[in-house]
């Protein structure tokens, strides 16, 4: 099974079109949980489309209450790593764009030094990665830093 | 007489609280209960004037806490009927006394012994009898359910055979709410000399269980689901059961004498319980069980009743909901799942509107398989829930469809 090219990866908006501070400068606009969820739901909603081929088992996010999936492919040009994400639930796939702005086509050593944590906190989303929530969203992270320092 | 639910959440000052700035609805009480004041109460009290070892001291305080701690066990002995109070052993947990039962019970299993578990079963009472299956060669046999989440009784005659040694079956489940018919189930194994055990852990909180009555060889429960602390349970076993039983734990208090030439194990409960056991908790549940006794128990199960038919009710009106469990016996519990919706989803968007209930597996894979959903959303009520709370499941429930459009 081949992954997607490169080109498919580099078409995620999320991280490269969309960067964290947009995402952050919409969120503020935002007054009360409705919104802020309808805003992730969307944002969920726009992720692109995952490769069925690629729902198997070695790219699977463990530790999930819903199912998580995520891929990734370097660019051998200046070494930035792409990614791409999905889960069945829709909430935790908002949240994964979100990761994705923070995240996504960057370098190996920005991904490291990127406290993905610190953003979450003031998005008020902390509570979505912290240990207790068996949503997967921390695994995820966790493997892209690892991924990240394989590099 | 009706009951006044609102005088008494006043007892449980948990529930007096926001979340997400809204009043907490609290309704996953099948996965752990809310306490009532009595118990921490009584472990306060406890441990303000009775702390120390049990059985051992020379001292006041030691013949204190012993008392209250022994004093349970009657208690406790009285709330299920057990003809004496050896009959009642302390456990971390109804996970542990089904551990218990499995590696005490298969000592004397042959391969190709049978056990029989049923589909709706707590991974509690699967997993541990797994293990003595691998280790013993026995076999697992599954009693599986309709459509309904009900027990496919008519298969019982056929699972049972002359080599089956263990019956372990759920007296309610946990996801489906369904109560089974255990009683039935009993007398069929006891004609044929097959253990039988209950898992109680989702009756007790509910309705009166006779385990005389019922006539089971083993029940167990757990004391959080019961209204009480964590880290306890109980495990209830016919005397002569237990007598047979080897211990399962070594070290203190379940000895008689030790020499390094052979050591003699202690009488009933406490050949069973190894170590210094979990004495304010004890404690603490003989507060809950004696709070529980002092309700009115019918009105108490009247207006669970209630609660869970306006559930049905609403949950009817909810277009693309599926409720997952639809037997005609069941307690409070409501699983569910919705079109276009993960439990997930489900259950972050209820908790910013105050509502906390379970998603997820449930610890009952077998049953997720069967009912082909990768798992539920489930409100599990008690009697402290209102019918305002209920409706509020239901408006929050059509809010988040409404966010989804
Ligand atoms: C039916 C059933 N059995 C067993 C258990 C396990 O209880 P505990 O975790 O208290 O040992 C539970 C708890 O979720 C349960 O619902």
């Amino acid at each position: 099974m081949s992954l997607p090219n490169l080109e498919t990866f580099k078409n995620n908006p999320y991280g490269t079109e969309t960067a964290i501070d947009d995402v952050l400068e919409n969120f503020e606009f935002l007054d009360d949980w409705e919104e802020r969820y309808s805003y992730i739901i969307d944002l969920g909603k726009s992720l692109p489309e995952f490769p069925e081929s690629e729902k198997i088992e070695a790219n699977y996010v463990h530790g999930c209450q819903s199912q998580v999936w995520l891929i990734h492919m370097q660019d051998p040009a200046d070494g930035k790593i792409y990614l791409m994400i999905d889960s069945d639930a829709i909430i935790v796939k908002g949240l994964a764009a979100v990761v994705l702005c923070i995240l996504n086509a960057k370098t190996a050593s920005e991904i490291t030094n990127t406290d993905v944590e610190a953003i979450f906190e003031q998005m008020d989303l902390i509570r979505h990665i912290s240990p207790t929530r068996g949503n997967g969203l921390r695994s995820m992270i966790e493997l892209v830093k690892s991924i990240a320092s394989q590099q | 007489m009706a009951l006044n639910v609102n005088v008494l959440r006043e007892e449980f000052p948990i529930l007096h609280q926001e979340v997400n700035n809204k009043p907490l609805i609290y309704l996953d009480s099948a996965a752990s209960s809310q306490k009532p004041r009595a118990v921490m109460q009584a472990m306060d009290h406890y441990y303000e004037t009775a702390n120390a070892n049990v059985h051992r001291g020379a001292h006041t305080l030691g013949d204190r806490a012993t008392q209250s701690y022994e004093a349970v066990r009657d208690t406790v002995a009285t709330f299920i009927n057990a003809k004496s109070r050896q009959e009642i052993i302390w456990t971390k947990g109804t996970t542990e006394a089904m551990n218990l039962l499995a590696s005490g019970l298969s000592q004397s299993w042959q391969a190709g012994d049978e056990v029989i578990v049923s589909r709706m079963e707590h991974h509690a009472n699967i997993v541990p009898w797994q293990m003595a299956a691998e280790r013993t060669g026995a076999i697992v046999k599954v009693l599986e359910i309709n459509d309904k989440g009900e027990l496919r009784m008519e298969q019982l005659d056929e699972l049972i055979s002359e080599r089956t040694k263990v019956i372990a079956i759920g007296h309610v489940s946990n996801v489906l709410g369904t109560i089974n018919p255990v009683k039935e189930i009993i007398a069929k194994a006891k004609a044929k000399g097959i253990v039988t055990i209950i898992d109680g852990a989702q009756a007790v909180p509910h309705f009166k269980v006779d385990v005389q009555d019922l006539d089971c060889d083993f029940y167990a429960f757990s004391s959080h689901k019961l209204f009480g602390p964590t880290g306890l349970g109980v495990l209830y076993g016919k005397q002569a059961r237990l007598e047979a039983l080897p211990p399962y734990q070594g070290g203190g208090e379940m000895i008689e004498r030790v020499s390094f030439e052979g050591t003699t194990f202690n009488k009933l409960p406490y050949k069973f319980e190894a170590g210094t056991p979990a004495i304010a908790e004890v404690v603490g549940l003989g507060a809950a069980i004696k709070y529980l006794e002092s309700q009115d128990r019918s009105a108490i199960e009247a207006h669970e009743q209630a609660l869970l038919k306006r559930a049905e009710e609403l949950a009817a009106d909810i277009p693309g909901l599926r409720v997952i469990g639809e037997a005609s016996n069941k307690v409070p519990v409501l699983s569910f799942v919705m079109d276009g919706l993960h439990p997930s989803d489900l259950g972050t968007l209820l908790d910013q509107q105050g509502i906390g209930i379970r998603t997820g597996h449930h610890c009952a894979m077998p049953l997720m398989e069967a009912f082909k959903v990768p798992g539920t959303a489930r409100a599990s009520f008690a009697f402290y829930n209102t019918l305002e709370e209920v409706e509020a499941l239901f408006a929050g429930l059509a809010k988040i469809q409404r966010m989804f459009t």
